[in-house]
């Protein structure tokens, strides 16, 4: 299942941002390659420690993201899509595979050994907002220290600009000057959350990753944050992973989609694409299953029967067989290859996805 | 149709160190017997607290102190401690949010659903047992005797909150509270959830407010639906009414604020925050949020008023606007 995915066709960057302008292709910013990640499960007995299993947290994942694209991930709980975006930034540590950002091998960049000014480049270049504004920001640092503190360590504007560039963080994200003297504690999570995403770009970055930014927020703040990530990309071009379990945001801010279950991506492509003609009926059913805000839409819920099963010992074949209703016997036996031959661009991993091309 | 449940203007204020709380304000429901209503509204709405106020459960330093509320024909806050707590759990029950926090670790399955039948409903030890294996096998859990001997912990998320509601229902109760029952599961396990509560609705014929935050959820199992914003009811009007031609600014920004799955659109802000309810707006307590908001929304909260049958809406401007729901 070693596929690059070709997302890339050249272009400029006259790109309008939204979901209705969907050709987002002026090279590829972000090459991801067969990226694992098993965590080992060990038992602590009197003399040391025993390795007694591998948690399949991420296997197998390849994707890239163009520059300027919003590629959405989602999943439930467990299914590896946090990991990823961790994994992506060396938060923590892969099991194998690689990332290129930029024709540079992050990977290599961070192991030990690797050179410490190109991990710079890449923090640079690759930030993280945070799921839960209420941790993620240091609640004894005031926001212009906040704010700061990554001009401290990349050392990439002069101390006497910081106050202005401050400043315009703040009103990039809506937040005013004021602001700056202020601590955590006194703003609503929305806010927070603002001004985790001022943080990130302190240093102009061209990738983020979003980790279920509006999942801890109250619905009215939700529209707020959502707008203002895709204002910011549009006026600034970068590159967007959002991680989410929310399918109704995720279809709002992404160009591309792709779904994970149980550590492996199963279904990827344009995001109309995707929600009009899901070919993976794990796709079908995820999709059936989130209630629309409408009064009239009319969907036949899928309802798959039992959980995700455990991701410690995945079931062989097609990981989804078992709640599958589609399932036959190679579905047992056989993983399905990750591939777009039936549709070009619509990446699926299913045995059966024939039936459902319309 | 008879009223099961009605609220009428009803204060539960929490008297805090920094000041008095009034997380309900006023707040007027009534529900049908054998319907399922929504209580619709963000953090602090005060859509929580009315429930805990109806069930006499609102935690200290919380006080209601003003307000009626009448259930099956009889005025609850005129009840004892103890008359309440035969109430609680066989006329009417509630399942909360988190499955995890609302059952007791320390007790197998069994022992929490035997408990309440044992106090409720006089049976025996062998009764309440094998009742509680139907209640189970009722809400759709695989092999239903090991999992009586379980403990919480040993069950997944959806599988605590199908005890969670099987517990609920043990005294077939005529009023289920569901307190954002689906809000910490995975959206299949959601899925599953809802039908489950569609279907044993119908079946005992029950009354149910859903107490929601998901306009996606509310259209989808409601019939009535009271939209609340920090304390006060701004609009109750039946689903598909609210939804199509919504009379009050906030519900229709709330309606334009949330992204669908089913199709995208531009979504529309509302700006600011929620307020803060110990020194709550003055006048209507939407006015610092709302794009319509003239001087008189400022110093004067807006009376109740009625749009047409079964529709009222709490807005000084509704007759002037012009606004759009969601098809």
């Amino acid at each position: 299942m070693d596929i690059m995915l070709p997302a890339t066709d050249g272009g400029s960057l006259t790109w309008k941002g939204g979901v209705e302008n969907m050709s987002v292709h002026s090279g590829s910013l972000l090459q991801v390659n067969s990226l694992i990640k098993h965590f080992d499960v060990v038992e602590r007995g009197i003399i040391g420690r025993k390795k007694v299993g591998e948690v399949h947290a991420v296997d197998n994942v390849t994707f890239d993201i163009a520059r300027g694209e919003t590629l959405g991930l989602v999943g439930e709980s467990g299914c590896g899509k946090t990991t990823t975006g961790k994994v992506l930034l060396f938060l923590e540590p892969p099991t194998s595979g690689s990332v290129i950002f930029h024709g540079m091998d992050v990977f290599d960049a961070f192991r030990k050994g690797g050179s410490a000014a190109d991990a710079k480049k890449l923090r640079r270049g690759m930030q993280m907002v945070f799921q839960n504004p209420y941790t993620s920001l240091d609640p004894r640092m005031t926001i212009f220290d906040i704010l700061s503190e990554p001009f401290v360590i990349h050392k990439n504007i002069p101390k006497d600009q910081w106050k202005e560039r401050v400043y315009e963080l703040l009103r990039m994200v809506n937040l005013e000057e004021y602001h700056a003297e202020r601590y955590p504690h006194e703003f609503s999570g929305g806010q927070r959350q603002r001004i985790a995403i001022a943080r990130a770009l302190a240093v102009d970055p061209e990738f983020i990753v979003c980790d279920e930014p509006v999942s801890s927020l109250d619905v009215s703040i939700r529209a707020q944050i959502l707008n203002l990530l895709v204002d910011l990309q549009q006026k600034k071009h970068f590159s967007y992973l959002y991680i989410s379990h929310d399918l109704s945001s995720v279809r709002q801010v992404s160009q591309r989609v792709a779904v994970m279950y149980l550590g492996e991506i199963v279904e990827l492509a344009e995001t109309n694409a995707l929600y009009d003609n899901p070919l993976h009926p794990y796709t079908q059913a995820l999709i059936s299953a989130v209630p629309v805000p409408d009064v009239k839409h009319k969907t036949t819920r899928i309802i798959l029967p039992g959980e995700v099963p455990s991701p410690i010992n995945p079931p062989d074949g097609c990981r989804f067989h078992p709640r599958c209703p589609y399932a036959t016997d190679i579905c047992k036996q056989v993983a399905p290859k990750f591939e777009d031959k039936l549709v070009p661009r619509h990446f699926v991993a299913c045995h059966h996805a024939d039936k459902f091309v319309r | 149709m008879t009223k099961l449940l009605e609220v009428t203007d009803l204060r539960t204020y929490f008297f805090t160190e920094a000041g008095v709380v009034k997380a309900v304000d006023g707040i007027t429901v009534s529900v049908d017997e054998g319907k399922t209503i929504g209580l619709v509204g963000e953090s602090g709405s005060g859509k929580s607290v009315t429930a805990q106020s109806v069930l006499r459960i609102v935690p200290r330093p919380g006080k209601i102190v003003g307000g009626a509320i009448r259930f099956d024909g009889e005025d609850l806050l005129t009840k004892s401690e103890s008359e309440m707590r035969k109430m609680r759990g066989s006329k009417m029950a509630v399942v909360f949010q988190d499955p995890t926090t609302s059952l007791n670790p320390v007790y197998t399955v069994r022992k929490q659903l035997a408990d309440i039948l044992l106090l409720h409903k006089g049976l025996s030890k062998d009764q309440a047992y094998k009742t509680a294996l139907g209640l189970l096998e009722k809400v759709g859990i695989q092999e239903p005797e090991s999992r009586l001997n379980a403990y919480p912990h040993e069950l997944s998320g959806g599988m605590k909150q199908r005890i969670a509601i099987a517990r609920a229902l043990s005294c077939e109760p005529k009023l289920l509270f569901a307190d954002e029952p689906t809000t910490n599961l995975d959206v299949t396990i959601q899925a599953q959830v809802l039908e489950l509560l569609k279907q044993l609705q119908k079946e005992y014929g029950m009354t149910m407010v859903m107490i929601t935050h998901d306009m996606g959820i509310v259209a989808d199992m409601t019939e009535r639906v009271t939209v609340l914003y920090a304390g006060k009811v701004m609009e109750e009007a039946d689903t598909v009414t609210l939804f199509t031609n919504p009379k009050h600014p906030y519900t229709e920004a709330l309606l334009k604020a949330v992204p669908s799955v089913a199709q995208t659109r531009a979504l529309e802000v509302i700006p600011g925050n929620i307020p803060n309810l110990i020194e709550p707006p003055t006048g209507c307590v939407f006015h610092p949020r709302c794009k319509f908001a003239k001087d008189i929304c400022m110093k004067e909260a807006p009376q109740w008023e009625t749009v047409s049958d079964g529709h009222y809406v709490a807005c000084h401007r509704w007759r002037e606007l012009n606004l759009e729901g969601r098809s």
